[in-house]
């Protein structure tokens, strides 16, 4: 043990750094705990959505919270039509429908519109980009009219594919703005290459293009999803019983009479949980997407 | 991770080759463009040029026999209407405070994240919760599940906080009604901060971490590398959260239709056209207000879209 004894200089040096790491793991700690605690207050309200769908609605609208009340399924009974005979399906269906069927459209069209705007680009194409993204400031209500008397007098209103329409130019600005910031990463000069040597177009596809791409195609299908999905404007104006989507279904909720709570939050539950299953699968698309592609 | 654009990729091809087949070099670069630039005029651009000559004519559908033009009668009742004011107003305080405060929330929150500790996927996961509730579920939670007066959750955790002091007065506040705009806020403000989260913690985490190591090896104190070293390079993800997050809450429509219906003077600018069109049925008075809100817009977006080219700037070139 003779041999470890440190000079006094030395000594002192470690046990100051000793301390100092002492005092820095504590606050890290004191940190984790508070990201915790911040963590746990955003978490809350929706932890209580849950909780309270899973109520009674006597145990649910009570103050102060009956927090151990017997849990029922009771809710989501009710969200199924098991006492009104009204069935959620066909609203979800049609949100289905427009949000796929949107995304299947934007993608077929923001992804050519990317290609002419970075691997081949036209003249002046930050004035196009300029263009997409301007017409998603606008805000959507300035049109809402015009297209509903169009709508009205072609005999689209009600009509599924009235919001598809509308949803795929909701989002192909965003879309564009993704898909152009991801193509700008595909290697040019190994295309080039690659063409020089005669690889065919589906090897270059396949091999090249495809591993920087793919990522921003599940980034920009995510979002535009999710957005579609969410939508409730254009929805409530231009539906009715039978193109209504879930969004527009959950609002006719609120006019129910007597204790409701419960079968409120499971039917809010239960119609975000595709958007809840989609963003929690992909976190960093998430950002990538919001980010118009900025975020990589 | 940017690619500097090849010098050629913006030039015509070479002089050498024909101007017809030049002329259709141009045309072929662009085909892959034009379905979709069709699509968005065809579908954005030309509904508005109706709203423009709608806000002309003097239209409700309940009187559809007095139809006709009426020069600028519904601008001038729009200018002269305090509602429309107070719409307007209620817009940018409604806008700046959720961005300003979701923002900063979303700050901390990054910065809180970008340490290790233990669960931080668990945490970050609970955080982003709100961004993914769908907006009008979330607003149904928020006025029936938290803020009711008799049964949210807001009022039933005062009652149990008072009655642990054996207390059973506890203060019972209709928050709706008694801070209407600062209610929507706050829905608005729990959904939008994970959205700021998640880009600034991208940012953070995009930081060359050798200048930091280096500057720590130097002596500089944690206060002085969040100021000189992570703020700069931080300041391009801030204002990229802070115009994007402008652009959908000013158009929030979802909040204020479910939470207060637009009453007690909540009433922002989509939500106000959206009611003069679909229970007022007054079609050129909507239209005229729709024209105001794309005048106004179109103010926020030139600034707004220089902001953005100099974000951009790195990969425009």
């Amino acid at each position: 043990m003779a041999v470890t004894v440190p000079t006094a200089s030395r000594f002192h040096g470690t046990s100051a750094a000793r301390a100092a790491g002492k005092r820095t793991r504590r606050n890290s700690t004191l940190l984790g705990l508070l990201a915790w605690l911040c963590g746990i207050v955003f978490f809350l309200p929706f932890a209580w959505m849950v909780l309270t769908s899973l109520h009674s609605e006597q145990d649910a609208a009570t103050n102060p919270p009956s927090l151990g009340a017997a849990l029922t399924l009771d809710g989501y009974r009710e969200f199924f039509g098991s006492g009104t005979g009204v069935s959620p399906w066909p609203p979800l269906e049609n949100s289905l429908t427009a949000s796929l069927t949107s995304t299947l459209l934007v993608l077929l069209l923001a992804i050519p519109a990317a290609y002419a705007l970075s691997i081949k680009p036209v003249r002046k194409w930050t004035d196009v980009m300029f263009f997409f993204l301007s017409t998603k400031m606008l805000p959507a209500v300035a049109g809402l009219l015009p297209v509903y008397l169009i709508a009205k007098n072609i005999g689209m209103l009600d009509n599924i594919w009235l919001l598809v329409l509308l949803y795929t130019s909701m989002n192909l600005p965003i879309a564009v703005w993704m898909m152009r910031s991801f193509l700008a990463d595909v290697p040019v000069a190994i295309l080039e290459a690659a063409a020089i040597d005669g690889a065919g177009l589906p090897t270059v596809l396949v091999r090249i293009v495809a591993p920087v791409v793919a990522p921003g195609i599940a980034a920009t299908a995510l979002i535009s999803f999710i957005f579609s999905w969410n939508e409730l404007l254009f929805a409530r104006v231009l539906t009715g019983v039978v193109a209504g989507t879930a969004p527009v279904f959950l609002t006719s909720f609120v006019t129910s009479q007597g204790l409701f709570l419960a079968k409120v939050c499971a039917a809010a539950v239960c119609i975000s949980l595709p958007v809840l299953a989609a963003g929690f699968a992909a976190q960093d698309k998430l950002v990538q997407g919001l980010s118009l592609g900025a975020v990589k | 991770m940017r690619r500097p654009h090849a010098p050629h990729a913006t030039t015509a091809k070479p002089s050498t080759s024909p101007p017809a087949r030049r002329r259709r070099g141009a045309w072929a670069r662009r085909a892959p463009l034009l379905p979709a630039l069709l699509f968005m005029i065809v579908v954005t651009q030309l509904p508005f040029v109706g709203t423009l000559v709608i806000s002309f004519m003097r239209w409700n559908a309940l009187d559809p026999n007095d139809r006709g033009w009426a020069g600028f009668q519904n601008y001038k009742a729009e200018f002269t209407d305090p509602q429309l004011r107070h719409s307007l107003t209620t817009t940018v305080t409604l806008t700046a405070t959720v961005v300003l405060v979701s923002l900063l929330l979303g700050l901390g929150l990054a910065l809180l994240l970008d340490r290790k500790f233990i669960g931080r996927g668990a945490v970050r996961t609970m955080l982003i919760t709100p961004f993914l509730v769908v907006p009008v579920a979330s607003a149904l939670l928020w006025k029936h599940a938290l803020y009711n007066a008799t049964y949210g959750l807001f009022n039933g955790t005062l009652t149990w906080l008072w009655s642990l002091f054996g207390s059973d007065s506890a203060p019972q506040p209709d928050w709706l009604s008694v801070a209407p705009l600062m209610s929507v806020e706050a829905s608005l403000i729990w959904q939008w901060t994970p959205f700021m989260m998640l880009i600034l913690l991208a940012g953070l985490q995009s930081r060359p971490t050798d200048i930091i190591e280096a500057a720590r090896v130097d002596g500089a104190g944690s206060w002085h590398i969040f100021r000189y070293l992570t703020f700069p390079h931080l300041r391009r993800y801030l204002e990229l959260a802070a115009l994007l997050g402008t652009i959908y809450v000013v158009q929030n429509f979802d909040a204020v239709f479910t939470l207060t219906s637009g009453g007690l003077g909540t009433a922002n600018l989509p939500y106000t056209v959206y009611t003069t069109f679909y229970q007022a049925h007054d079609y050129g008075q909507a239209s005229a207000e729709g024209v105001i809100v794309v005048a106004l817009s179109i103010i926020v977006a030139t600034f707004a879209l220089r902001t953005v080219s100099s974000l951009f700037k790195e990969e425009i070139r």
